[in-house]
C-alpha cells in the first residue's frame, strides 16, 4: 500500500472531480477554503469516502475550529489534574491510588429533533467517554432546559396558558433520560432542570457523566504499536444518524427539524451495558493497548485520533465491519454514527482472548484492521482503497478560525437597566392585593424555583449501591466510591439569565454557584468540566459572548483552583434567527474523605440556628428569577463576585462538615434567600423563625425595596447553614479566622416559616407549593400521593 | 464466613453487585451464578437481583426465564430452597411460574424511583423472620412494570393462605398493584419476590437507611440454625 496519498486510484463511484466535489462538499457543510486544503493535504481530489471524512472531522462539532484558539487560555493543570483536555475525559487524582473522570456534553438539537431518542443517546455517549477512559461509570447527571410548560399560576394569580410542545419535549426528554440511565444501570444523581422561554425554540439537553478508575487501569485513545489489529466492538453499524455532527450540530435549523429525523441515533442501553462490563474486564486482563468509542463521525473519529494521536497510520477493511445494512456505501459506514460501539487495539496473539471475553457478554466484535508504521489511514472496500489521508490532517490539523468578534450595542441598552428599583409591597399591591405571603407562595411554586421531584424520580438513582444523597437533598450530587469511604460530590450550574447580561461575570458566578454547591455537601472542589452552550459564531455579536464566555470560565476556574479538565462546545443553538442567551454549564467535582460526613441542605432539628455564611447581602436583582416572575424586562448590572471570598468561604464549609460542626449547608442561588430557606424547611419537614439579613447595610424591612433584596437578591458567596448552639459558636469562630462574614439568622421548629413580621408560610403550604407544580403542570396529578 | 448464597447475573443484571455486598455486609457468602451455569453450585439460598435482563425484551423477565441456571432454580425450589426475588427477579419468578400472577406496567405510565413504605405481612418465611409482624419498613422502588395483577379469584387465594408477604402502606402504592401487594410468596412459603429493594437499604452512609439488611440477616440466620 502506498503512503503517497496523491497517486491513489480509487474505484468509479468514489472518484470526485472538481466540479462534483465542490457542491458535494457544500452540501456536507464544508466551505471553498476547506476544500482547497483538503485537496492541498492530499495532493488530489478528496474521495467521496475522504470528503464525507473531512466533513465530519472537520465540522465544528469535531474541530472546534471556531472555539479552539480561545479554548487554549483555560488553566487546566494543577496537582490533581492526571489527564487534562484532549483526551476523550479529564481524569482527576483522589488519593489511595485512585482518579476519577467525569465529562459533560450536549446533545441539544438531537433532543429537539427527537426528544426521547436524542436524549437517550446524549447519556449513552457521555457514558461511553467515561468507559474510553478505562473508568466505570458511576453516576450520570443532566442539566436540561426548556421552555415554560405553562399550566401553573402567575404572581397574578392567573394561569399561565399550556405550552403542549414544551410538555412534549420536557416528557420526551426525561423519559429518554430515564430509559437510557435505567436501563444502563447507572445511578442518575441530579443535575438541573430549567425553564425559561429563552429555550423554547432550541431546548438544551446536556449530560454528564463520572467514573473511577485505579490510576494503573487507565486507558489512552492512542494507537502505539505497529501490528497492532482493530476489534470493532459492540452493535452492528447502521444507516442512524450519518452526519449527525455536521448537520445537527453544526449548523441552526429551522422548521424542518422533523426531517432531520434520520440524522437522530438510536440507543440501546442493553447492549450498552454488556459492552460496559466487556470493556472493563478487557482492561482488568490487561488485553488493550489503546480505545476509543465511536459516537460523533464514527469509524472515520475512532481510527482518525488513535492514529494521529500517536504518530501512528492505520489500515482498515471497511467490509470487515459488521453491518446492519450491507449496501452501505462506504462513507456512510465510516460516517455513521450508530450507538454502543469501541474500537479496541489489541496484541494479535491475545486477539482470541479478546473475542473469547466478548462473546461471553454476546458482544458482537469484528477485526476490521490493523495499526502500521507512517501516518496514513488507509481505508478499503471490496479490495479498493476508497480512502488514504493523514490521520493527522482529519483528526488535528482541521481548521482554526479567528472569527471576528464585536460587543453589540444592545449591551449598553441592558446595562442602562435598574433592576434593583423592584418594590415587594408595590409588587403585592399590583398583583396580590398587598399580600405579600400570597406574592412569596406563588414565586416559590413557580416551576422556575419549584422542586424537581417530579423528574428525579423517573431515574433510579441507586443502582450500584453508592449514593450518599438523594437527588434533590443537596445543590449537588455525592456518590461513594465503590470499595472506599471516599465519595466524589458533582454539581452542575448554568445560568442564561446572568449571561446574557454579562457573559463574562456571569459565567464566573456560574463557576463559583457549582463551586459552592459542591463545598456545601463537605466535598472539596476539585475540577471543572464545562459544555459551552452558545449561538451561532459566525455572527459577531455571538461570537462575543463565546470569547466572553470562555475568558469568565478561565479566570474563575484559575482563581478558585478548579482547573479544567474537559468539556464540550455547542454552538448554532437558536430558533427563527433568535439565538438562545450565552448558557456555559459548568460542572466542578469535589471530593469527601468520609462520604459519611455528607451534608444536604434540609434542617435536621428543631432547636437548630440557622445562620447565613460567606459575603453580605447586596443590590442583586439583575438577572434574577424574581425580576423575571414580575414581567420585568431582562436588564441591569452584575456585581463582580469575590471569588476570594468564595474560596475562603469554601474552605469553612469543607472544614465545618469534616468536623460535624454543619447540620445541614445549601447555596443562596436561583430565587435567593427565600428560596434556600423554603428549600431547607420543606425538605426537613421542620419551620423556622428568621430575620431577614441587612442588605448594603440597611435592615430589611426598611422599605420595599430592601425587603425585594434581603428575600429574593441572588448577590454571589452566600450559603445558608444549620447547627447546634456549641456548632454555632465553632462556626463563627472559624468564619472569623477565614475572614468570612456570618450572620444568626434564627432558629429551626414549628410549622411555619416565619420571615420576621414579614409573612409566615405554613409549612403544608410551603410543602404543596414546592412539590406540586411540576406533577399538575405535566399533567400527572393523579399518581401523587 | 456464614452461609453460601447465589446471586445470578443474567446479561443486563443491574443490582447483583448490591445483592451480593448486602449478603457479605450480614456474613453470608455471596457466590456469583451465570445465567448459562447448568446447576447452583451447591449454594444453600439463592437471589435473583433487579435489573433488566435481556434488555427486557418481549416482556420483563420473559427471556430470563428460559436461561440454563432458571432449570436449576426450579429444582432447588421445588426441593424447598430459599429463592428471593427481587425487583426484575420477582418479574422472572413470575414469568417462571415459581409465581402467581404478573407484573405489568405502573398504571401511571411511568418509571417511579422513590422511598415507600411497607408493611411485613407475614414473617414465617426465610427472608421475614427478622422482621416482627405488621412492621411498616422504608424500602425504595425503581421500576417501569411493578404493578402487580393476578384474577380476582388467585387474589383471594392468595389472601387466604396468607401468601401476600409485604404490602404498600395505605395509601403509599407506587404503581397499582392490587390489594396494595408489593411482595407474594408461593405455596411452602420458600419463594419470595418483591418490588421494593431491601439492598439498597442496607448501610447507614447512603441515602435509604437501613430497613432492608434484616431480609439478608435473617436469611443468614436461619441458615446458620439449619447447619
Amino acid at each position: 500500500m502506498t503512503s503517497d496519498t496523491a497517486t491513489v486510484a480509487f474505484p468509479p463511484d468514489e472518484r470526485l472531480d472538481e466540479a462534483r466535489a465542490r457542491p458535494l462538499a457544500h452540501e456536507l457543510g464544508l466551505t471553498d477554503d476547506e476544500l482547497d486544503r483538503i485537496a492541498a493535504t492530499l495532493g488530489r481530489m478528496p474521495s467521496v469516502s475522504e470528503l464525507g471524512m473531512y466533513s465530519v472531522m472537520w465540522s465544528e462539532h469535531c474541530s472546534y475550529k471556531s472555539s479552539r484558539m480561545h479554548l487554549r487560555g483555560l488553566p487546566t493543570t494543577g496537582p490533581q489534574v492526571l489527564v487534562g483536555p484532549g483526551e476523550n475525559a479529564g481524569v482527576v487524582d483522589v488519593g489511595d491510588g485512585l482518579a476519577v473522570t467525569f465529562k459533560i456534553e450536549s446533545h441539544n438539537h438531537p433532543s429537539a429533533v427527537e426528544p426521547v431518542q436524542g436524549a437517550a443517546t446524549g447519556v449513552g455517549g457521555i457514558l461511553r467517554d467515561i468507559l474510553t477512559m478505562g473508568a466505570r461509570p458511576i453516576a450520570v447527571m443532566d442539566a436540561l432546559r426548556f421552555g415554560d410548560p405553562g399550566g401553573w399560576t402567575a404572581l397574578d394569580g392567573t394561569t399561565v396558558p399550556p405550552d403542549p410542545h414544551q410538555r412534549h419535549l420536557v416528557d420526551g426528554v426525561v423519559r429518554g433520560v430515564g430509559l437510557y440511565g435505567n436501563c444502563v444501570g447507572v445511578p442518575n444523581i441530579g443535575g438541573e432542570t430549567v425553564f425559561d422561554d429563552a429555550y423554547a425554540g432550541n431546548p438544551l439537553v446536556n449530560a454528564l457523566a463520572v467514573g473511577v478508575l485505579r490510576h494503573t487501569d487507565l486507558q489512552l485513545a492512542r494507537a502505539e504499536r505497529s501490528g497492532d489489529v482493530a476489534v470493532l466492538l459492540g452493535s452492528a453499524t447502521g444507516r442512524d444518524g450519518i452526519g449527525g455532527a455536521s448537520v445537527l450540530a453544526s449548523a441552526t435549523f429551522e422548521d424542518d427539524g422533523e426531517d432531520r429525523r434520520p440524522n437522530v441515533q438510536i440507543g440501546d442501553p442493553f447492549a450498552e451495558k454488556l459492552l460496559i462490563e466487556c470493556c472493563l474486564e478487557l482492561y482488568h486482563a490487561g488485553l488493550v493497548s489503546g480505545i476509543q468509542d465511536m459516537g460523533a463521525a464514527g469509524i472515520a473519529c475512532a481510527t482518525s485520533e488513535l492514529s494521529s494521536a500517536a504518530s501512528m497510520g492505520m489500515q482498515v477493511d471497511l467490509d470487515r465491519v459488521h453491518l446492519r445494512d450491507a449496501t452501505m456505501a462506504s462513507w456512510e459506514i465510516l460516517c455513521s454514527e450508530s450507538q454502543e460501539r469501541m474500537l479496541a487495539l489489541v496484541r494479535p496473539d491475545r486477539l482470541d482472548e479478546v473475542l473469547a471475553v466478548a462473546a461471553r457478554w454476546q458482544v458482537p466484535a469484528s477485526v476490521i484492521g490493523e495499526v502500521v508504521e507512517g501516518s496514513t489511514l488507509t481505508l478499503t472496500r471490496r479490495g479498493d482503497v476508497v480512502a488514504a489521508a493523514p490521520a493527522r490532517s482529519l483528526a488535528d490539523e482541521g481548521p482554526v478560525l479567528d472569527r471576528p468578534s464585536a460587543r453589540p450595542e444592545r449591551m449598553d441598552a441592558l446595562a442602562a437597566v435598574d433592576a434593583d428599583a423592584v418594590d415587594l409591597h408595590a409588587e403585592a399591591a399590583r398583583l396580590t392585593g398587598g399580600d405579600v405571603t400570597t406574592l412569596l407562595t406563588r414565586a416559590l411554586a413557580a416551576p422556575m424555583l419549584a422542586s424537581k421531584r417530579w423528574v428525579h424520580e423517573q431515574y433510579d438513582h441507586l443502582v450500584l449501591g453508592g449514593t450518599v444523597l438523594r437527588p434533590g437533598a443537596a445543590g449537588a450530587g455525592v456518590v461513594r466510591l465503590p470499595g472506599t469511604d471516599r465519595a466524589v460530590a458533582l454539581s452542575t450550574v448554568g445560568n442564561g439569565r446572568w449571561c446574557e447580561l454579562d457573559p463574562r461575570e456571569g459565567t464566573r458566578r456560574v463557576v463559583a454557584a457549582a463551586h459552592r454547591d459542591v463545598a456545601c455537601t463537605g466535598a472539596r472542589p476539585l475540577a471543572t468540566t464545562n459544555c459551552l452552550n452558545l449561538g451561532d459564531p459566525t455572527r459577531p455579536d455571538q461570537m462575543w459572548q463565546l470569547v466572553e464566555v470562555i475568558g469568565g470560565l478561565g479566570d474563575a476556574c484559575d482563581a478558585l483552583d478548579v482547573p479544567v479538565t474537559g468539556g464540550n462546545v455547542s454552538l448554532y443553538n437558536a430558533s427563527r434567527g433568535v439565538p438562545i442567551p450565552p448558557t456555559p454549564v459548568v460542572g466542578i467535582l469535589g471530593v469527601l474523605t468520609r462520604a459519611s460526613d455528607a451534608v444536604g441542605r434540609a434542617v435536621r432539628d428543631d432547636g437548630d440556628e440557622l445562620w447565613l455564611i460567606g459575603a453580605p447581602t447586596t443590590r442583586g436583582l439583575a438577572g434574577s428569577q424574581l425580576v423575571r416572575l414580575l414581567g420585568h424586562a431582562p436588564g441591569g448590572v452584575l456585581a463582580p463576585v469575590d471569588l476570594g471570598l468564595e474560596r475562603r468561604l469554601a474552605d469553612v464549609l469543607v472544614s465545618a462538615v469534616a468536623d460535624g460542626t454543619l447540620r445541614s449547608a445549601g447555596s443562596v442561588g436561583r430565587g435567593g434567600l427565600l428560596a434556600a430557606l423554603a428549600r431547607a424547611c420543606v425538605g426537613g419537614g421542620r419551620g423556622a423563625e428568621v430575620t431577614l439579613p441587612d442588605v448594603d447595610g440597611r435592615p430589611a424591612t426598611t422599605d420595599g425595596r430592601t425587603l425585594a433584596q434581603a428575600l429574593c437578591s441572588e448577590s454571589p458567596g452566600r450559603a445558608l447553614v444549620s447547627v447546634d448552639a456549641a456548632g454555632a459558636r465553632t462556626l463563627v469562630a472559624r468564619c472569623e479566622e477565614a475572614g468570612v462574614g456570618a450572620w444568626r439568622l434564627g432558629t429551626v421548629g414549628g410549622d411555619a416559616l416565619t420571615l420576621g413580621a414579614v409573612a409566615t408560610l405554613p409549612l403544608d403550604v410551603l410543602d404543596r407549593a414546592h412539590h406540586d407544580t411540576l406533577p399538575a403542570t405535566m399533567g400527572t396529578t393523579e399518581e401523587r400521593r | 464466613m456464614g452461609a453460601r448464597v447465589g446471586v445470578v447475573t443474567f446479561p443486563g443484571s443491574l443490582d447483583d453487585g448490591d445483592a451480593a455486598t448486602a449478603l457479605r455486609g450480614v456474613g453470608g457468602d455471596a457466590v456469583a451464578l451465570w445465567h448459562e451455569d447448568p446447576d447452583l453450585r451447591g449454594v444453600d439460598a439463592v437471589v435473583l437481583p433487579g435489573g433488566f435482563s435481556y434488555g427486557d425484551a418481549l416482556r420483563c423477565g420473559a427471556v430470563a426465564h428460559l436461561a440454563p441456571v432458571m432449570g436449576a432454580v426450579a429444582r432447588f425450589a421445588a426441593d424447598g430452597g430459599p429463592v428471593l426475588g427481587i425487583c426484575n427477579g420477582f418479574q422472572v419468578l413470575c414469568e417462571a411460574r415459581l409465581l402467581p400472577g404478573a407484573l405489568l406496567r405502573n398504571a401511571h405510565l411511568r418509571f417511579v424511583s422513590r422511598p415507600v413504605d411497607v408493611d411485613v405481612v407475614r414473617t414465617d418465611t426465610p427472608f421475614t423472620g427478622a422482621y416482627p409482624a405488621g412492621q411498616r419498613l422504608r424500602l425504595p422502588v425503581k421500576h417501569g412494570e411493578g404493578r402487580y395483577v393476578a384474577d380476582e379469584a388467585t387474589l383471594d387465594r392468595l389472601e387466604a393462605d396468607g401468601r401476600v408477604v409485604f404490602r404498600y402502606a395505605p395509601g403509599d402504592n407506587p404503581n397499582g398493584s392490587a390489594r396494595d401487594i408489593a411482595g407474594v410468596c408461593n405455596a411452602a412459603g420458600n419463594v419470595v419476590g418483591l418490588m421494593p429493594h431491601p439492598e439498597h437499604a442496607v448501610d447507614a452512609d447512603l441515602s435509604e437507611g437501613t430497613d432492608g439488611r434484616p431480609m439478608f440477616a435473617g436469611l443468614l440466620d436461619l441458615l446458620a440454625a439449619r447447619v
